[in-house]
């Protein structure tokens, strides 16, 4: 259909991380972790998790403490919220690009 | 084959029936519901090996058409007027997706004020969302073109609305030819799906799609919104070389033939083209022999294909007419009757063109005879006579003002 190599005729995709693209880049506020709150971190185990289960993007890592993805990462600000223990914090991007290096996983 | 007497509605449960269709979802709405009803009868008897699908809406009817031939299935389709109206979100999915669901659209006004009787307002509201979308005149008519939709979908991947007049056909009966089931099969061959839904490449359907081309997880550039949509116009653009295709291989097979995208009632001399979609042609045939009988060369030119709408085969057949007078049951509120228009535009520029007068008649089943139409027609032509080429539509038989 068309010139293009994809032949399709109607929107299809196949299921892969980023098919929608690099959706980190439409974040105006990225979830900062801090390690010292996080239950995972306190109980040197795969404890809770809710920030992985909640991600609507599939953009945290199961993990003591979970990571997030930030490539893919829109800031919805949603792990924050359900985190039991504030562990999360959304930071503006313009302040967490100084605190990159080291502040969100 | 047989002859039977039939109502519209009949005519297109048999078609339905006939094509094998698999999966039946409709929502009963006057004056479409014994298309439904026959359906469901058939099934329970074991005459129709369809799932029929029970919804509680036409939303749901069309969603379930649109997922059923998703993966494949033949589905087919009915509503009216309202119906359609809530349908229209997936009207505008099935086309964009490139499903061939094939609906019959019995023609009804929509409301408000409320009114089941027959106009075209429902299927003109809708002729944009980029289905085929083709138009009866008679019952023999509804089942043909309702089996000539399912090639037309198939090939094209385009969802076809065949569209017939409420009360007008659905609910009278006229002698039908109805096709055996073998004759069918042979015109009408199991459809071989596109594989969208493969358990070894899972893929998702209708994800979201950016403005611009974009590549894909494996690198493959796919194609950007409105790509997709220009694909989508040439496939209905194409759509006016396979109508008559199909229409000619239908003929080679059944012998007989009711025009491809427009047909012609004492054309060839005509000096007035009367030009209308649907049943209404039939009382305008009776219009223009009498007008004939008058000395006014008269002739009719029906629209059976209104999307993709013929304006080469329009430009042909009018160049040269002193007067093109457009019939339309339906508006385009606020501006003139919709094959109006797009007669005018069609007509636009081209070499020896007639003045394309309007006429809007039968909104909400307000009659519109023979002798009524002929009168629009001599009016119209008094007033081409005294110099006139462009007035604002009639509106026939209206009474507005009290009669003295
Ligand atoms: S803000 Fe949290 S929940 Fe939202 S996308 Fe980013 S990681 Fe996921
Ligand atoms: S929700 Fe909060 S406490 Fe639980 S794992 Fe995630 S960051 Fe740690």
């Amino acid at each position: 259909m068309g010139t293009r190599d994809c032949q399709h005729q109607i929107a299809m995709s196949s299921p892969a991380a980023g098919e929608a693209g690099a959706t980190g880049d439409w974040r105006t506020e990225r979830p900062v972790l801090d390690p010292a709150l996080c239950l995972a971190q306190k109980q040197e185990k795969e404890a809770c998790q809710l920030c992985w289960v909640y991600c609507p993007d599939l953009c945290i890592a199961r993990g003591v403490p979970p990571a997030v993805l930030l490539t893919y990462c829109k800031g919805c600000g949603i792990c924050a919220e359900v985190c039991p223990t504030d562990a999360i914090a959304m930071v503006p991007e313009r302040e967490s690009a100084a605190a990159a290096a080291g502040g969100a996983r | 084959m047989s002859i039977s007497i039939l109502t519209g509605n009949d005519a297109a449960a048999h078609a339905a029936r006939l094509a094998r269709v698999q999966v039946v979802a409709a929502y009963p709405i006057t004056p479409q519901s014994p298309v439904v009803e026959m359906l469901s009868k058939w099934s329970d008897q074991g005459d129709l090996q369809a799932e029929l699908v029970r919804v509680e809406s036409e939303h749901s009817a069309l969603t379930v058409c649109i997922a059923a031939a998703t993966v494949g299935a033949r589905v087919f389709t009915a509503t009216s007027a309202n119906g359609l109206a809530y349908m229209n979100e997936q009207i505008w999915w099935a086309a964009g997706a490139r499903l061939p669901v094939v609906m019959c659209c019995v023609n009804r006004a929509l409301a408000a004020p409320w009114n089941v009787l027959n106009d075209q307002q429902d299927s003109m509201s809708v002729r944009d969302a980029g289905w085929v979308q083709l138009y009866c005149r008679d019952n023999q008519e509804v089942l043909d073109t309702t089996l000539q939709a399912w090639r037309i979908a198939e090939e094209l991947g385009l969802p076809v609305m065949v569209c017939y007049d409420g009360f007008l056909l659905s609910h009278t009966v006229m002698p039908v030819d109805v096709p055996e089931a073998s004759a069918v099969d042979a015109f009408l061959p199991r459809h071989e799906p596109i594989p969208v839904i493969d358990l070894a490449r899972p893929r998702n359907v209708g994800p979201v799609t950016f403005a611009d081309p974009r590549a894909n997880a494996d690198g493959v550039i796919c194609h950007g919104y409105m790509e997709l949509r220009a694909l989508h116009q040439e496939a209905l653009t194409r759509a006016l070389q396979v109508i008559p295709r199909v229409e000619r291989s239908f003929a080679a097979l059944f012998g007989r033939s009711r025009g491809a995208l427009t047909w012609g009632h004492l054309l060839d001399d005509a000096e007035v083209v009367l030009v209308a979609a649907g049943s209404i042609g039939v009382e305008l045939t009776v219009a223009a022999e009498a007008l004939r009988a008058e000395g006014v060369k008269a002739g009719v030119l029906g629209i059976r294909a209104y999307r993709p709408f013929p304006a080469e085969a329009l430009r042909q057949a009018l160049q040269g007419r002193r007067l093109a007078l457009v019939f339309d049951k339906a508006m385009s509120y606020g501006h003139e009757g919709p094959i109006c228009s797009d007669v005018r535009s069609a007509l636009f520029g081209a070499p020896g063109a007639p003045p394309v007068f309007g006429a809007v008649a039968g909104l909400g089943g307000r009659d519109a005879a023979a002798r009524e139409l002929a009168e629009v027609a001599r009016r119209a032509l008094a007033d081409l006579d005294r110099g006139v080429r462009q007035r604002p539509a009639e509106w026939v038989n209206l009474q507005l003002e009290e009669r003295a």
